[in-house]
């Protein structure tokens, strides 16, 4: 047992946190998010450069060969610093997903254009009947002669409007909730028949609805083989839980610290707000919610890295925690700061948004509880 | 005890019914269907209409209102139908919580000059209450009011002003002696929006919206006359109104309906072989969230029985407070939870209702309702205060 990193670990957490610290005060990241393309393409490019984006990738592909610890260390950071690039989108849920499993033309198209930060990457498995069901896909792939032709339709594909490349679920055979058949697909954002609907979400980033009609795509645009992309689908988002939960304990964090800072300077009734029983308690419960979120991602990341047989129970269990203390910890530092709380000028409000997408992204809590039970 | 209805109040529900059917104007039903903020024009066009029929100023005397005195009964009978067709609710400032003060502490040429015009709709009232020192603990205000010829002269700054950007007159709590116990320096006067050394800044909220405002005060010179009470009175006056605040704050029958609404929405949402509301884990939050509303409904009518007869709203109205806006917090968030994804799109206040947007066409204003409702167990009394009240007002710890 060690819960200590190593020390290339600790190298980049302490990369991470600088750069926050250094390149991204809270003005600036409002700037970012109110701005056309909802974050800094500098940003990006400073990432490319120290490998942040490559960090996870496979050395065979031309990359680091790290494990999840480190997209766990820098989601973390990124959670603090309410981060709106699209790290989790491009490099988390799309490109882990074609490291392991793209074809070796589809890695020599992608790979190095995205780490290099020149493209942007989507996932795009959401529908509008599906809710949390990864495997419930109406979008169907057809196909015909050397092609497939895609229709259907996308909800909410986060990084949507900038993605040059999506990665599609469709099905290929089978009835609408089965898990055989759903087939994978990295569809070019440019193909005739993709038309996208971009749009802000409520945390500050990005988004599209995606409708798929008639889109022509090559064979060879299948990633994995066909009718079996649903586990590598179930695989990539188990990865991207443990990522957005990294994200939410580090805005756990800087919540509860923020709201005990807060209450030990606002006077009422001549005192400190912070000396009342009543928020102190509060506050210690919103402590103890982001200590167990740690614990429970530390387990969940390690189990899923050593390939353990419980590791999905594990991340169903976070995710299902993270739900539960984000939404405690995000109202009641809104509660705690009063009126302040409920400002678009006080970041605390924005932490508190994020902290609501991020407990419904990729299952809410009641989902991931069955989930639970059923494993 | 007896829950059932008399005729003549089955005849009532009738008559409001046929009003609501007949005077309920298309244009306004159509944008509070939508969950679309109204414009300053229709909320007034829809309280003149209410007065029109003598159901605008209900709780007031009808020596003030000169309607026709409704019961207790009918009151809740006219709120439950004005809810179920989401007509809008008033704006509480000028006749729920100013016109309260005046007609029970003013001079008769202060009700003679302010109530018409409240009860006409014909000038919108805003509250400056909280300053940014001064949230909770209200009696530590310092927006100052000193004697100077025959006026006062009023300096400071009162913050969270909902609707100031429509106001045209603001009630104030001011400070007029420094003393000893803070409580006692404080005094209540009505004050021109349009008098020189007032600003007006707006405050967005996180859900997007332009609700509330800053509202500062330099050299403002107010008329010694619209002083309502004496000097000092002002704290005992703030609570006889935080009272009358809080004893509507319930909103039960938004409630209500605002629950069936989910239901029958999260009826029509595919969820494997079924709908959402077939789900175990998000039926039984409806239910529970309906027993709770339906204790809270009778909580309510309780203290209004007991106020019908000469009871006055005190420390049980912070009950209400309490369970009516926990209430709203949490029926707001299981509309967010029915989205599911499709509650993340955002849009701001000026976009919603425009055909930009996607998923279900009642999707666009869940979220920010969700975000904004944050607000309701912080304002009037924050439920933490509430709670202090009812600890030393009832339980006497």
């Amino acid at each position: 047992m060690d819960f200590t990193f190593n020390e290339e670990q600790t190298l980049i957490q302490g990369q991470v946190e600088q750069f926050i610290q250094k390149e991204y005060d809270w003005e600036t990241r409002q700037k970012l998010s109110n701005s056309d393309l909802g974050f800094g393409e500098k940003n990006w490019k400073t990432f490319a450069e120290l490998g942040w984006l490559g960090i996870s990738v496979s050395e065979d592909n031309g990359g680091f060969g790290g494990s999840a610890i480190e997209t766990m260390l820098i989601m973390e950071e990124f959670g603090k610093g309410l981060v709106v690039e699209p790290f989790l989108e491009t490099v988390v849920m799309s490109l882990g997903l074609l490291d392991r499993y793209g074809s070796d033309q589809q890695i020599s198209d992608v790979m190095s254009e995205v780490i290099n930060g020149k493209i942007h990457l989507a996932l795009a498995y959401a529908e509008p009947q599906s809710r949390f069901n990864l495997s419930d896909v109406v979008t169907e792939a057809k196909k015909e002669g050397d092609n497939f032709i895609i229709n259907g339709f996308k909800s909410v594909v986060m990084n949507g409007p900038v993605a040059n490349k999506i990665i599609i679920s469709a099905r290929t055979s089978g009835k609408q909730m089965d898990k055989k058949g759903v087939s994978l697909f990295l569809v070019d954002s440019n193909t005739a028949g993709l038309t996208k609907t971009d749009y802000k979400t409520v945390d500050g980033r990005r988004a599209s609805d995606i409708n798929l009609e008639n889109v022509t795509i090559s064979n060879d645009s299948l990633i994995g083989s066909l009718d079996k992309g649903f586990g590598l689908l179930d695989e990539a988002i188990d990865r991207s839980i443990l990522a957005i939960s990294a994200e939410a304990v580090g805005a756990m964090e800087v919540l509860y610290k923020t709201t005990v800072e807060y209450t030990k300077t606002r006077e009422q009734f001549g005192t400190p707000i912070g000396k009342f029983q009543v928020l102190q308690h509060r506050m210690v419960d919103m402590f103890m919610e982001y200590e167990q979120c740690k614990s429970l991602l530390y387990m969940a990341t390690m189990k899923n890295e050593e390939g353990s047989l419980d590791a999905k129970k594990a991340i169903s269990g976070l995710k299902y925690q993270v739900g539960k203390a984000g939404k405690f910890v995000g109202q009641q530092s809104v509660q705690l700061h009063g009126g302040m709380g409920v400002t678009d000028e006080l970041n605390v409000g924005h932490y508190f948004k994020r902290l609501t997408t991020i407990g419904t992204i990729f299952g809410n809590a009641d989902f991931h509880l069955k989930q639970y039970t059923s494993l | 005890m007896d829950l059932t209805f008399s005729n003549s109040d089955l005849s009532f529900r009738k008559e409001v019914v046929a009003f609501l059917e007949e005077e309920y104007p298309s244009d306004i039903k159509e944008k509070q269907d939508k969950r679309v903020p109204l414009e300053k024009e229709e909320i007034i066009r829809w309280q003149k209409i209410l007065h029109g029929k003598g159901w605008f100023a209900i709780n007031w005397p009808t020596e003030y209102s000169g309607y026709q005195d409704l019961s207790v009964t009918e009151k809740y009978i006219l709120q439950e139908e004005l809810a179920n067709v989401n007509a809008p609710t008033m704006i509480p400032f000028g006749v729920g919580m100013c016109a309260p003060v005046i007609y029970s502490f003013g001079t008769d040429q202060q009700k003679e000059k302010y109530l018409p015009s409240i009860l006409n709709s014909d000038v919108w009232w805003c509250q400056g209450y909280s300053e940014p020192g001064s949230g909770s603990d209200l009696a530590s205000l310092k927006t100052k009011a000193e004697t100077k010829d025959e006026n006062y002269l009023v300096n400071g700054t009162k913050t969270w002003t909902t609707l100031a950007q429509h106001a045209d007159w603001i009630f104030c709590l001011v400070r007029t002696e420094t003393t000893e116990i803070k409580q006692e320096g404080i005094s209540f006067l009505l004050i021109d929006m349009k008098t020189p050394g007032i600003e007006v800044k707006p405050i967005i909220t996180i859900d997007g919206s332009h609700e509330v405002n800053m509202v500062y005060f330099d050299n403002v010179e107010v008329p010694k006359e619209n002083l309502v009470g004496k000097e000092g009175q002002g704290w005992n006056i703030a609570k006889f109104l935080l009272a009358h605040e809080r004893s509507g704050i319930a909103g039960i029958a938004a409630l209500k309906r605002e629950l069936r609404r989910l239901k029958d929405l999260s009826s029509d949402i595919q969820l494997g072989e079924g709908t959402l509301i077939d789900d175990p884990q998000f039926r039984s939050k409806i239910e529970e969230t309906e027993i709770e509303l339906t204790a809270t409904e009778f909580t309510e009518l309780r203290t209004l029985a007991a106020m019908s007869h000469g009871g006055s709203p005190g420390a049980e109205s912070s009950i209400l407070k309490i369970k009516g806006t926990e209430l709203q917090q949490t029926i707001s968030e299981l509309f967010v939870e029915m989205l599911g994804y499709y509650a993340h799109p955002f849009y701001l206040e000026n976009e919603l209702g425009s055909n930009e947007t996607v998923g279900p066409d009642y999707a666009a204003p869940v979220m920010p309702h969700y975000l904004n409702f944050r607000k309701v167990s912080i304002y009037g009394g924050s439920n933490e205060i509430q709670r202090n009240v009812i600890s030393k007002a009832i339980l006497g710890l």
